[in-house]
């Protein structure tokens, strides 16, 4: 092999600790190396054109660049050698400078580092092959999971952009956590009158498929070519048949079933339709609380349904749809309140979780909009908001802000005061935390256009006096203990990840951090993208934000979802485990351990056992390298060959 | 020990690192970026996650005269390829247990997790290993003995 050897000054970046004119001269030495120079700034125009030129002059037939990082330049100069006419895989890099000339004074011995990470660089180089990357088609259909304003807006966008969707909900209804919101900061939008049209848009589109109440059971395949599985729930309401008249809800006679969506205050029928602007608008039996289903005897709604849609027999049911890349929506979950035994959440019938207040203060809750204690139903005219229930707290593992309830506190005491104008509204505060768009400001009209009185402290208990509530606190700010008779409390409970999100995480490869919340590709750069391929981010699963942030990002993975359908297949990386098939023994331990099920073993003809890699599926881990017991799967590129190469050339 | 220490400057020390492409070579370069002074010491081999790593290629560099051998990837539960640090970490564990059966001070291996943010921690973790392999002096090799005998409380 003739190798050039470019050794980049990068201005006095490296040339400042590093001679790079003796690291240029010693690599002539070096076995295969017949060019080496050093240069001002070889990322440059001239840098690369440079390299190129010496390609042709030299008839080079490998690269070795000693420069900054691979992780900045590595694809700028593979493009260059490649523009020169040789495989882009004939190249490596050599950092010599994040890794040696900016961390160390010592020229000389910088220099001998140097001339040590070249010399690594140029034996791999030796056993580098030439790779090819491979074409895949893309199966242009998306599958969002999660049907709140965050899948919503993916799904929308993406069928604007006439791909075919397919959306996952695991709840009878889309709309997630803003449908039951009252109204909407800092603008007191009414939530379900902005939301609606779009839920009715996913219902008519005709490139949705909707699947609601049904979770997604298995995943498998890879970019461009996903295969999901999809568990739909039975409903025992033939939803193809149900026209939502509601006749069914009407007359069941189990009516203390749980109310999901009114967040258990009231009741509701076990027969029902979560609430009036339901999508998709059908009817299920809730089968914890149906009477024929528990106790074998009723049957009221199938003989009161005008389309006869009722089906006790229902089964789950599993679908498989095929995509080729997957928008995962799929929220999250309010902290328990009850974990703060001293508030007495879950103890005390009026102390409740915002989210309930949020029910309470809706027209369509189950007190009609009017503000009433769930205990007697009484108008409370003292009320008491406690902020940071289950936000910052490292006593309950919840050390991170969940960026939201400041606002929604505000929004509340403000509509509190709108709802009845001779109530007070307390605040129990650590900080506020508003740093969006008219934000600060709205704080701002609850304090002081509508004399919510704000409290810097935090509360210590909570206890019943009479069929009132004592809440004991600190004022931090005069530095001294407030007690204060309230009607009813409302705790302003933090984010935390949906229950189901470490399972799903798991079904989808994807990886989560210590919260549980989506991890991003890059916390800055790629904020929506996973690092599975194909699988993109929106909402609250990738971590606490509210409805603007949500949509923005499920509008930034459709567009993402678009880009990468705009083409008609991808390329893979070729940098990928290969199998021997002399040397493979079909132990089967390689497709144990890879995590991506991208190795499957097959049956020759002579029958024979051999494991075969799916190169659009591997990753390129190396996890079955070195898990082979002969060394028959070899990951291109990172080869032990190669590897051990670097390692005999230090000591040489 | 003591009589290995006299020899210890003879030749340059040299570690030899292993480190995944997505934490901790990352960590590295943010450590230098921000210009952390390290040791020079080390010798950065880049692989795609430390899964990837048979043992057998620290043994073979320890062989080899490596004085030192640092193997760094993802925290776990943070690894790219999702489990690969796992593996890893068994790995490494029942490799540190049986180095000395091999003639070789476990010391001389370590392994860690840093992330490619933690540039700071990249930096005392290459700073405090270098200069525990300059405590230990150069390795001398396999046909050398070892004076500190394995303790064996496990069997």
């Amino acid at each position: 092999m003739r190798i050039g050897v470019f050794i980049c000054q990068c201005g006095t970046n490296i040339a400042g600790t590093v001679d790079t004119r003796a690291v240029a001269k010693k690599a002539m030495e070096f076995p295969d190396v017949v060019f080496a120079v050093d240069y001002m700034y070889t990322c440059s125009e001239p840098g690369q054109k440079e390299i190129q030129d010496a390609i042709s002059s030299h008839r080079l037939q490998g690269v070795v660049v000693a420069a900054c990082s691979p992780r900045m330049h590595e694809p700028t100069f593979r493009r260059a050698v490649k523009k020169a006419g040789i495989n882009p895989y004939m190249f490596e890099q050599a950092n010599i400078r994040e890794h040696c000339s900016w961390i160390g004074t010592d020229r000389e011995a910088n220099t001998r580092k140097a001339i040590d990470m070249v010399r690594m660089s140029v034996e791999k180089l030796r056993r580098n092959q030439a790779l090819f990357s491979t074409q895949v088609a893309v199966n242009k259909r998306v599958l969002v999971i999660g049907g709140g304003v965050a899948g919503i807006q993916a799904a929308l966008d993406c069928s604007d952009g006439g791909l075919e969707v397919v959306m996952v909900e695991r709840e009878p209804s889309i709309g997630g956590k803003m449908a039951k919101l009252d109204k909407t900061f800092p603008t007191i939008d009414c939530s379900s009158c902005i939301l609606g049209p779009k839920m009715v848009d996913v219902a008519q589109k005709e490139n949705i498929r909707l699947y609601a109440y049904s979770e997604v059971e298995a995943i498998s395949g890879y970019i461009g070519n996903f295969k999901v599985d999809i568990r739909k729930k039975a409903t025992y309401v033939d939803w193809n048949a149900c026209t939502g008249c509601g006749e069914c809800t009407q007359k069941c006679p189990s009516k203390k079933a749980f109310d999901h969506f009114n967040e258990g205050l009231g009741a509701t029928t076990a027969i029902n339709i979560p609430f009036p602007q339901a999508i998709p608008k059908k009817a299920r039996i809730d089968s914890d609380y149906c009477r024929y289903l528990t106790g074998g005897k009723c049957r009221v709604c199938e003989k009161i349904c005008p389309v006869k849609a009722i089906r006790f027999d229902m089964k789950d049911e599993i679908v498989t749809e095929e995509v080729g890349a997957i928008i995962v929506a799929s929220g999250y979950d309010l902290f328990d309140a009850r974990v703060y035994g001293e508030y007495g959440g879950g103890r005390y019938p009026d102390v409740i979780s915002a989210m309930q207040y949020e029910r309470i203060l809706s027209a369509s809750g189950p007190y009609g909009g009017h503000i009433r204690r769930p205990s007697d139903g009484r108008e409370p005219k003292e009320i008491v908001f406690i902020s940071c229930v289950g936000s910052r707290d490292i006593s309950v593992d919840r050390p991170y802000c969940s960026g939201i309830c400041c606002m929604y506190i505000a929004k509340q005491a403000i509509m509190t005061r709108d709802h009845i104008p001779d109530s007070n509204c307390y605040v129990s505060y650590m900080d506020i935390r508003a740093p969006g768009k008219g934000y600060d400001e709205f704080i701002r009209r609850a304090q002081e256009e509508y004399g919510v009185k704000y409290i810097r402290g935090r509360v210590g208990r909570i206890y019943p006096r009479g069929d009132r509530l004592v809440v004991q606190g600190a004022d931090t700010l005069l530095g001294v203990q407030v007690e204060i008779e309230a009607d009813l409390v409302v705790l302003a409970t933090g984010v935390e990840c949906s229950a189901g999100a470490r399972p799903l995480a798991e079904k989808l490869r994807i990886s989560y951090d210590q919260h549980g919340f989506y991890m991003e590709s890059h916390p800055k750069l790629r904020p929506v993208e996973t690092n599975t391929a194909g699988v993109f981010l929106a909402g609250v699963c990738q971590g606490p934000k509210d409805i603007p942030a949500s949509v923005g990002q499920g509008s930034a993975a459709a567009s993402k979802v678009q880009a990468l359908f705009s083409r008609d297949t991808i390329e893979t990386d070729p940098q990928v485990a290969h199998v021997n098939e002399n040397m493979c023994i079909g132990c089967g331990k390689c497709e144990q351990v890879c995590p991506f099920g991208a190795i499957r073993m097959k049956t020759l003809r002579d029958g024979s056992r051999k494991s075969e890699v799916l190169e659009t599926v591997c990753q390129g881990c190396g996890l079955c390298n070195a898990t082979c017991p002969n060394k028959a799967i070899q990951l291109r590129h990172s080869t032990d060959d190669q590897i051990l190469a670097e390692i005999n050339t230090l000591f040489d | 020990m003591s009589s290995k220490s006299d020899a210890k400057q003879e030749r340059e020390i040299k570690i030899v690192g292993f480190l995944c492409n997505w934490c901790s070579y990352g960590g590295a370069d943010t450590a230098g970026v921000c210009r952390f002074r390290q040791p020079t010491d080390l010798r950065i081999i880049r692989i795609p996650c430390t899964g990837r790593i048979d043992p057998l290629m620290i043994v073979k560099s320890l062989i080899q005269g490596a004085d030192g051998v640092l193997v760094s990837g993802c925290h776990p539960n943070d690894c790219h390829y999702a489990v690969g640090n796992f593996y890893a970490r068994r790995r490494m564990e029942v490799l540190k247990r049986f180095l000395p059966y091999m003639g070789f001070q476990s010391d001389r291996f370590r392994y860690t997790w840093v992330s490619a943010s933690e540039g700071q921690i990249w930096q005392q973790v290459v700073t405090d290993f270098s200069e525990t392999i300059h405590r230990l002096g150069p390795n001398p090799g396999l046909h050398q003995t070892v004076d500190s005998a394995p303790a064996v409380s496990w069997f």
